[in-house]
């Protein structure tokens, strides 16, 4: 009976959304190939957060837990996160492409000697085979690719899967581990998070971004329109806004940026370069403000107001805020 | 300050990606190539340590055809003192797995306080080799990092590097694997004369016999397919700002029922 296994993200206390649609889709995965769904969690919070994963079909949930699990280390979380797959031996593991999956799911891979197909958007199944497809050259073309080793290991993009309750007595089964201390690693000496819960540029259903048009750092129109959007929205930025010391060089949006596929992507004074273009060209619809009707970024757009931005968008926040009161 | 550098050759960003009519990659002939951005800042942070510690060395690592050469040197022309070159017909379009175990192959035969790797090749997009190598190399990794202090001692370094929503202080021991993560640094240019005097630096050539690695490939790839067409939608020229704004606001609730 094949097995699809998903590792779960647990973030300020909480599951992510991303460990919600990896659910989803690895119950889907799971019924085409006739298996089980098992989920892996790890750190102090993995029993007790464990349940709400039946909600999206998990049939059982192994949770991991040491003293050195208590906050994320990659070293650690990667051996546990190992620990489990020799031990359970699935078919299929899903992983998130979000910024800690990013850094646990290599160092865990190597561990297993495999590679991974990264950043998927999808998935089909040829057979037993998984087959995701997924971006390359940040968007400008797409490729399917297989793993060749076992398990066959893939991470999807956030907020690409579609979640679906299905629900399920998950059944939880504490994992016995302990780290091999051998292993060196870094000591986190200090974590400055965002408390405003800004959601991550690759995670955001909504994107407001300003390039070089903004002339200046205030970008304050700008989050006033995230605001009223709603905590799924965030503020973005082209190169030209970072490379001016406007925005923090995690904003930026582009081919050596971020790859983003947000709901609704909304550019102001961004001409629309190929680089960044490619960072944000699969956005599911584009919103282009912007004063040159040459500009390429309308090329792209599925609606585009030629305009100054500083006119436009506080009419547009003024008219936005209205449609959303009612 | 022992500084080896793992550096990608990729297509120049201003490359407009064309997919092949075979379906089996992108259409290379007529492309520019550029040292991968990432692996820039690496070749930067390098430099600076060794300059910082007025001793030391930038050992370029590199896995590519005859025209990675070309990257090679135009690092040496930054400033680095030699490459080594790993050219085998086995590791063209190699997966990130036998990258990482071709990159460890090499780095063993190499000294090295640190090793640099970037965060992400912008080609593939994997993201993947860089932990790999540290893992493969059992050494830490610290990736997405944006900040590096050495220790006077050489023992330890303070880094900062991109968490989800913020950043995070780190002390790791070295040798460690670092991954190079944009505001890291500003790349100089390759000087005049640093360009003549790379012309003599030392490349070493290496297949894949001499490191003594058979590899077995863990990924394949199936099908490439250009992204769906995407044309420009209704655009709104000449109008009040007020109206404009009202009519795609309406559109993003009636149409394309995003708001
Ligand atoms: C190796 C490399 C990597 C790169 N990677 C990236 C990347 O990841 N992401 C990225 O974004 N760029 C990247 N770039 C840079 C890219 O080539 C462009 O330079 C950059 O995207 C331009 O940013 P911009 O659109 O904000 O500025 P500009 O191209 O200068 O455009 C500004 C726009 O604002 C409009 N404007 C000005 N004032 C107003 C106003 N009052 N109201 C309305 N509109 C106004 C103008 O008409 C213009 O279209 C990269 C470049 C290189 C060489
Ligand atoms: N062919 C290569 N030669 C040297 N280093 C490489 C090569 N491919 C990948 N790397 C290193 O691994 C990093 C991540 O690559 P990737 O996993 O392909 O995104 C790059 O930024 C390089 O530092």
């Amino acid at each position: 009976m094949a097995k699809v296994m998903i590792y779960g993200e647990i973030r300020a206390g909480k599951l992510k959304k991303t460990a919600f649609e990896l659910a989803s889709e690895g119950r889907r995965l799971a019924d085409s190939l006739g298996g089980d769904l098992t989920a892996v969690l790890v750190g102090p919070l993995a029993e007790s957060l464990a349940p709400e994963l039946g909600r999206f079909g998990v049939d059982t949930v192994f949770a991991v837990n040491a003293p050195e699990l208590e906050a994320y280390n990659s070293e650690y979380y990667a051996q546990a996160l190992a620990h489990v797959v020799k031990e359970k031996s699935p078919d299929i593991l899903l992983i998130s492409h979000t910024m800690h999956g990013k850094d646990i799911a290599p160092r865990a891979a190597a561990k297993l000697g495999v590679a991974y197909v990264a950043d998927c958007i999808s998935f089909e199944l040829d057979g037993s085979t998984l087959v995701g497809k997924r971006p390359m050259y940040a968007g400008k073309c797409y490729a399917k690719w297989v793993a060749l080793g076992s398990p066959q290991i893939a991470s999807a993009r956030p907020n690409v899967l579609v979640t679906a309750e299905n629900p399920k007595d998950a059944k939880v089964e504490t994992v016995a581990f302990s780290v091999n201390a051998n292993r060196r690693t870094y000591t986190t000496k200090d974590l400055s998070l965002d408390t405003t819960g800004k959601v991550d540029l690759t995670e955001a259903e909504i994107i407001v971004s300003g390039g070089r048009g903004m002339g200046g750092s205030d970008y304050s129109l700008l989050e006033e329109m995230a605001s009223i959007f709603g905590p799924t929205a965030t503020v973005g930025a082209s190169r030209a806004a970072v490379d001016a010391g406007w925005r923090p060089h995690s904003d930026q949006v582009g081919q050596t940026g971020k790859t983003v596929t947000p709901n609704l992507y909304v550019a102001c004074g961004i001409s629309g370069s190929i680089q960044h273009l490619a960072g944000m060209g699969s956005s599911k619809v584009i919103v282009a403000i912007n004063k040159d009707t040459e500009a390429p970024i309308f090329s792209k757009a599925d609606y585009g107001i030629v305009g100054d931005l500083f006119k436009v968008v506080p009419e547009f926040n003024k008219e936005l805020k209205a449609l959303l009161a009612e | 300050m022992k500084s080896l550098v793992c550096m990608k050759q990729v297509p120049d960003t201003e490359t407009l990606v064309q997919v092949n009519p075979a379906g089996t990659g992108i259409v290379t002939e007529g492309i520019k190539y550029i040292i991968n951005p990432y692996d820039e800042f690496s070749v930067e942070e390098a430099l600076r340590l060794k300059e910082k510690f007025k001793a030391g060395e930038v050992v370029i690592l590199c896995v590519g055809t005859d025209r990675a050469t070309e990257a090679i040197r135009t690092a040496l022309a930054m400033g680095a003192d030699k490459g080594v070159h790993v050219k085998d017909p086995c590791l063209e379009g190699a997966d990130p797995y036998v990258m990482a175990q071709t990159l460890a192959a090499a780095a063993r035969l190499i000294e090295f306080d640190i090793v640099f790797c970037g965060h992400r090749a912008i080609d593939d997009d994997f993201g993947e080799a860089g932990a790999m190598l540290a893992e493969l190399l059992e050494l830490p990794q610290v990736t997405l990092v944006t900040k590096v202090e050495v220790a006077a001692d050489k023992k330890t370094a303070t880094m900062e590097r991109d968490v989800e929503g913020g950043k995070e202080t780190v002390e790791v021991p070295l040798p460690c694997v670092v991954t190079s993560q944009k505001g890291l640094n500003e790349p100089r240019y390759a000087s005049l004369p640093g360009i003549m005097k790379a012309k003599k630096k030392p490349i070493d050539v290496k297949d894949l016999s001499a490191l003594g690695l058979t590899v077995e490939a863990k990924l394949q790839t199936r099908a490439y397919a250009m992204p769906p067409v995407r044309t420009a939608g209704k655009k709104f020229e000449g109008m009040e700002p007020p109206d404009a704004a009202k009519a795609v606001v309406q559109a993003l609730r009636n149409e394309a029922k995003v708001v």
